[in-house]
């Protein structure tokens, strides 16, 4: 292959993709073990060195460029970047990095000097460039965007600057699959390996039989990261067990949660993590095609998967033989539409077979009769991507952290009223409090926490006297919630949970398949009924709508039962959730909105009455003006006065009001 | 067999079959709704959930294997709750407008809405916003009083392999719709009605004709004559509480006197004709060897697909109409010379088992010198409606004979409707046609049966004819595919469009088991067992036309009324 270029020692290193060498890895992390050469063994550890920035001869910016970062405008940080330096005339090297995790400073600019260590500035916009490397060069740091320093005990630290792993957010935090996401280029392969990685893949195929790994997995007691929990190594065994000879590997990438981007971080920031895992889950389930099923969405993290399943290939880590063992795996990227119900497995399977994404009922299971009718396993994203290391370090190694019956650690994706929204990896067990008080950096505003949701739109939520539940898959059962796949919403006290359990009944209403009649009738029948508790009764009409609406109270938890019951799929059974959990903690809210009409955090619009405090009016008629409706009374420097039965509860006047005079009820 | 309980009571079942079998076997009925015999379980409407120990949900007992020592409850209170709750939402957003629906007092969600003892509105929603889809000549399709069950969908996809329609859109917008949702005329439908037999409400109906059929009727200036397709005579019956099987065509026909037809004549005697025309261009096609392997083409449904999907395909089939146009164009223009009428008098009236008729009907190919061979199809279905809508009873009608010149038929034309019978016939008159001898074979085993495709190697003369039969156009397209290989070599194919051939077709009563479908053949088994002309050759007013009006088979009277040509045809999807 002409554009062949991997790293080697010298021209006695063989190893090609189409002529693999079993020690290629070993090699690189050690001494070549074909040859004797002291200068090859300097190289390649030169190389590494390099490879890992700590030798580095000019200047290095890394700009996190994951879609969070972009989003924040990382794009135009680059082109001032670049002017920078070239007004300068001074060379650079800037290098893309994922998201390392605290989403609300992005964009995160580092900057390491040679021989110095990396300094890393937040909330880097385009306009902000210019500022924060004049100081630099002129020996001063700006305080206002400084954001800490990376540790590395080899290069020279900064004196007077906080390091990163001591920032509240950092500090406890225990990332093991996030550890390279916003440290390395992505997409350098060189880099990767240069950090360890596919050392375990070599390990696997090397040392140690598909069921050998199938053990230390199930040893290790990983379970599944995408919301089921079932024990990854024992999911393995049974395909292994199959009689079929051609068997598949699906990597679950559809992550439809709305506020989770845990998989869309760990493949834009780390993609060869996911492949190394990959590789060795086909490997122990006997499988040499694999699909990465990942929704069109994530335009970044398909072309980062693209170009790492490209390079693997190239340096014989994917394809035939690969480091000669005989094992052999292609990868293909399976594109999804974005339908939230793509992310259940069977439902998947029918996508990538180019069927309607519609779960089929199970048995027979897709361990069984999966893919194209072959035994399939499917992982999802985290799970895969936590391999790597299992297979590194033993499975005891994993197990060390977590509870009793979930080990390891749990990325979340942290949104809502917090302070720091982003991505953060704890150890299972970690209380709830410490990831919203600790990491999170607590509720902006000084608000009080009233919940927050987890596990997404079919998850639950975890009132105050529960802020002390330690996270793990069989705790959050019993609370009502689940794992789900890791979205974490936070919400303060402004907020109104039956606008939430409407919000997430919508979500799942709009994305049930539509299949079962439960969840297609049941759930549109359950978001009916939260409008008619959050909306506004008309004059006249009041006892008979009264009547429909307690009615409707008295179904709803029944309803919700039997979708739950009798579901197709794992979508529809964990549909109601919404509902049961809010109804579970927050049964005065819901009763605030039944009997007295009220919504007692004024976020259900139908609900609340707007009047003109007449001492506060200065009759300034800006609300007579700003109403849609005409609901508003007044003349010029006179107090006004809103018209009930003409107020549709837009809330327009409360928001032009400049002296407070609107109370809301 | 293993052990299991159902309701504390023991019962046995096989390993792999599902709880469902088990259930019925026992006598156990559980309702179900989209659940189809022989057809792969979906699992979507959770109508036929029961309690088992040990799992913490309700389980589907249509998708669901029995073990070893399961222990299930049919009808616990958490079940016959979760089924009603399933019944009122459905309800919830059906219109209720039942008395106008041309499925009331047989329709599956009615009687659900029995079974689960549904006496109020428990749910309210919008009601659907779907338009009717009246494109069609033979389905108009009401998605606001779909359910979607899905079983029209699997029965496309399964049994027809044209899948014209599926589920579109997600939640509770999802609906069922052909490709772009435009109307389903320009769709790969093709017209067999399959769906409507299925569709447990009236959500897919046929495009009904009665009204122009009466208002035919009442017209003073109009001659309106009938003919009866050869598999309505032993299907009508089931409808008025006669058992599944029995013959009525003597009632029938005088029941179509009562309602005002002029004549009744037999689809079965042009059945014979086309015999006569089809065996002779296999003869002719065998002898030039040219257009081999040469298909049928009474079934409407089959010509449509051929044209659309297999156009290569379109020089093999015959030439030769359909018995019901050809008997139309005989109507229209040797009837009408006999009895002194201008062909334009005549309302021609086809009863057929059959939707694609109605399709076949309106093709621009199907008339002579502007005159449509047939005014107006009507199915089994619509007969039934209109026997009940003049108050007869047919169990209290004497029966009559059909009317002449077209009121004989010999037991290979009644053959026609029942899978393998065009092909049975053929072959005796061809074997007849080469030989000059008879068949001495009573019946020709390998053609008969429900199976869904059939081969046999018969012997005529020196000649060895390699025939196939096929029903149901899933199996259609395996007969061609394999021809395309060149997997297989024949030279004479029947294929009828629905599985089990015009005794199951798209316009028979609704609701028949397999059970129904086997006595409805064997009926016309019997038929052409006890009768004695057995060959179209021999049918009597056969002899006579030729004689009389159209010289010789394929003569040149034949090819302007009988025969005609397809073209390639363009679909949407």
């Amino acid at each position: 292959m002409s554009n062949y270029k991997s790293i080697k020692c010298c021209d006695e290193c063989w190893h090609e993709s189409e002529k693999p060498c079993n020690d290629y890895i070993d090699c690189l992390n050690s001494e070549p073990k074909c040859h004797t050469n002291e200068e090859c063994k300097d190289l390649l550890n030169k190389n590494f060195t390099k490879l890992r920035y700590e030798e580095i001869d000019k200047p290095v910016v890394f700009l996190g460029t994951g879609t969070c970062g972009l989003g924040a405008g990382a794009g135009k940080t680059k082109t001032e970047i670049k002017n920078f330096f070239e007004k300068k005339g001074m060379e650079v090297d800037i290098v893309d990095v994922g998201c390392i995790g605290i989403c609300a400073l992005e964009p995160i600019m580092d900057i390491q000097m040679p021989g110095k260590a990396r300094l890393s500035f937040k909330q880097v916009t385009g306009d902000t460039v210019n500022e924060i490397f004049t100081d630099f060069f002129n020996d001063k740091i700006n305080e206002k965007h400084l954001f800490g320093q990376h540790r590395n005990e080899k290069l020279e630290a900064y004196k007077n600057v906080p390091y990163l792993d001591e920032h509240p957010f950092f500090k406890h935090q225990t990332r093991w699959v996030l550890d390279n996401c916003g440290i390395i280029n992505p997409t350098n392969i060189d880099e990767y390996i240069a950090r360890g990685g596919f050392q375990a893949l070599s390990e696997a195929l090397r040392l140690h039989t598909p069921i050998e790994i199938c053990d230390t997995i199930e040893r290790s007691g990983l379970k599944g990261r995408g919301g089921g929990g079932f024990l990854t190594g024992r999911k393995w065994k049974f395909s292994q067990n199959a009689q079929e000879k051609q068997r598949y590997l699906v990597c679950n990438a559809d992550e439809g949660d709305p506020g989770a981007f845990m998989d869309r971080a760990v493949i834009e920031g780390d993609p060869y993590k996911l492949l190394e895992g990959m590789a060795i889950a086909a490997y122990a389930i006997g499988a040499n095609k694999a699909y990465v099923y990942i929704r069109a969405e994530y335009p970044l993290a398909i072309k980062h998967l693209k170009i790492a399943i490209e390079k693997a290939k190239e340096y014989g880590l994917l394809g035939t033989n690969i480091l000669d063992t005989g094992f052999n795996l292609e990868i293909v990227i399976k594109m999804g539409a974005g339908a939230f119900v793509c992310g259940e497995e069977t439902a998947l399977l029918n996508s990538i077979e180019g069927k309607r994404g519609m779960p089929k009922p199970r048995p027979p299971y897709p361990a069984v009769s999966g893919l194209f009718g072959k035994p399939t396993v499917i992982n999802n994203v985290e799970t895969l991507a936590n391999v790597p290391k299992i297979i590194k370090n033993g499975a005891d190694w994993f197990s060390s952290i977590g509870t009793e019956r979930s080990k390891g650690t749990k990325v979340f994706a942290l949104s809502g009223n917090i302070t720091f929204t982003g991505l953060v990896e704890v150890a299972m067990g970690t209380k709830v409090r410490e990831i919203v008080y600790k990491i999170g950096g607590g509720i902006p505003n000084g608000l009080k926490y009233k919940s927050v949701q987890i596990g997404g739109p079919s998850g639950g939520c975890i009132p105050e006297s529960l802020i002390d539940t330690e996270i793990d898959y069989e705790s959050l059962k019993q609370v009502g919630a689940m794992m789900g796949s890791g979205g974490l919403v936070v919400m303060d006290e402004r907020t109104c949970m039956v606008d939430v359990a409407t919000f997430f009944m919508d979500f799942i209403q709009r994305e049930s398949c539509g299949k079962c009649i439960p969840c297609r009738e049941g759930t549109k029948q359950l978001l009916e009924i939260l409008h008619r508790i959050t909306s506004v009764s008309k004059q006249g009409q009041q006892t008979a709508e009264e009547l429909e609406r307690y009615q409707s109270i008295i179904n709803m938890k029944s309803l919700a039962n039997v979708i739950k019951d009798t579901s197709l799929c794992g979508l529809g059974k964990s549909a109601p959730n919404p509902v049961l959990s809010t109804l579970r903690w927050f049964k005065e809210e819901y009763e605030a909105h039944i009997f007295q009409r009220k919504c007692p955090a004024k976020v259900c619009k139908g609900l609340l009455t707007f009047t003109i405090i007449p001492d506060a009016c200065t009759g300034c008629t800006l609300c007579t003006r700003a109403c849609p409706a005409d609901a508003i009374l007044g003349t010029l420097k006179h107090p006004h006065h809103i018209i009930h039965d003409k107020c549709i509860g837009c809330g327009s006047c409360v928001d032009v009001c400049k002296f407070n005079a609107i109370n809301v009820e | 067999m293993i052990n299991i309980e159902v309701n504390n009571k023991k019962i046995e079942a096989k390993p792999g079959e599902t709880i469902l079998t088990a259930l019925k076997r026992a006598g156990i009925t559980v309702p179900t709704l989209c659940f189809l015999e022989g057809m792969t379980p979906t699992g979507s409407c959770r109508m036929c959930v029961v309690e088992i120990e040990g799992f913490a949900d309700l389980i589907p007992s249509c998708a669901f294997p029995v073990s070893e020592g399961m222990k299930i409850y049919t009808d616990s209170q958490r079940v016959v709750n979760a089924r009603k709750t399933i019944v009122e939402l459905l309800l919830a957003n059906h219109p209720d407008d039942c008395l106008y629906c041309p499925r009331n007092m047989n329709c599956e969600l009615q009687k659900l809405s029995e079974i689960a003892g549904v006496t109020d509105r428990k749910f309210l929603a919008k009601k659907s916003e779907h338009h009717l889809d009246y494109s069609s000549p033979s389905i108009v399709r009401d998605p606001a009083k779909c359910i979607l069950c899905g079983r029209c969908i699997r029965v496309c996809e399964e049994v027809q392999g044209i899948s014209a329609i599926d589920f579109i859109g997600r939640g509770s917008r999802a609906f069922v719709g052909t490709a772009f949702n435009e109307g389903i005329n320009i769709s790969s439908c093709i017209n067999c009605g399959q769906c409507i037999n299925v569709c447990p409400t009236g959500a897919l109906t046929e495009q009904s004709s009665i009204k122009n059929v009466l208002n035919a009727i009442a017209d003073p200036k109009k001659t309106v004559v009938c003919q009866i397709a050869p598999s309505v005579s032993v299907t009508l019956g089931e409808e008025f509480g006669v058992r599944a099987g029995e013959d009525v065509a003597g009632v029938m026909a005088n029941a179509l006197k009562q309602i005002g037809f002029d004549k009744v004549f037999e689809t079965s005697f042009s059945a014979d004709l086309t015999i006569m025309e089809e065996a002779s261009e296999l003869v002719e096609r065998i002898k030039k060897n040219e257009n081999l392997p040469m298909f049928t083409s009474c079934s409407p449904g089959w010509i449509k697909f051929v044209e659309q999907s297999y156009p290569q395909f379109i020089k093999n089939l015959s030439t030769c109409k359909s018995p019901q146009q050809m008997l139309g164009a005989l109507i229209k223009n040797y009837f009408s010379k006999n009895q002194n009428l201008e062909p334009e008098d005549i309302y021609s009236v086809s009863i057929m088992p059959c939707t694609a008729k109605k399709f076949e009907a309106g093709r621009p190919e199907m008339s002579y010198k502007g005159n449509d061979d047939i005014d107006a199809v009507l199915t089994t279905r619509e007969l039934v409606k209109l026997i009940k809508m003049k108050g007869l009873d047919i169990n209290s009608i004497s029966p009559v004979l059909a009317d002449n010149p077209f009121g004989d038929r010999s037991t290979a034309g009644k053959l026609f409707g029942v899978t393998g019978g065009v092909m049975e016939a053929a072959v005796r008159t061809a074997y007849w046609l080469l030989t000059g001898e008879e068949l001495k074979v009573q019946a020709i085993k390998e053609l008969r049966g429900l199976d869904g495709l059939k081969e046999a190697t018969i012997k005529i003369g020196d000649l060895e004819v390699n025939v196939a039969v096929a029903n149901g156009l899933d199996n259609a397209r395996k007969v061609l595919d394999d021809i395309i290989s060149g997997k297989k070599v024949y030279h004479f194919i029947e294929i009828m469009s629905c599985p089990g051939g015009c005794i199951a077709g798209g316009g028979q009563p609704i609701g028949a088991d397999l059970d129904a479908i086997r006595a409805r053949m064997q009926a016309l088994y019997k038929i052409d067992e006890k009768e004695s002309i057995r060959t179209s050759h021999n049918n009597p007013s056969i002899k006579r036309i030729y004689e009389e009006f159209l010289g010789h088979p394929n003569s040149e009277m034949s090819h302007k009324l009988l025969h005609t040509h397809y073209h390639e045809r363009e679909i949407l999807v």
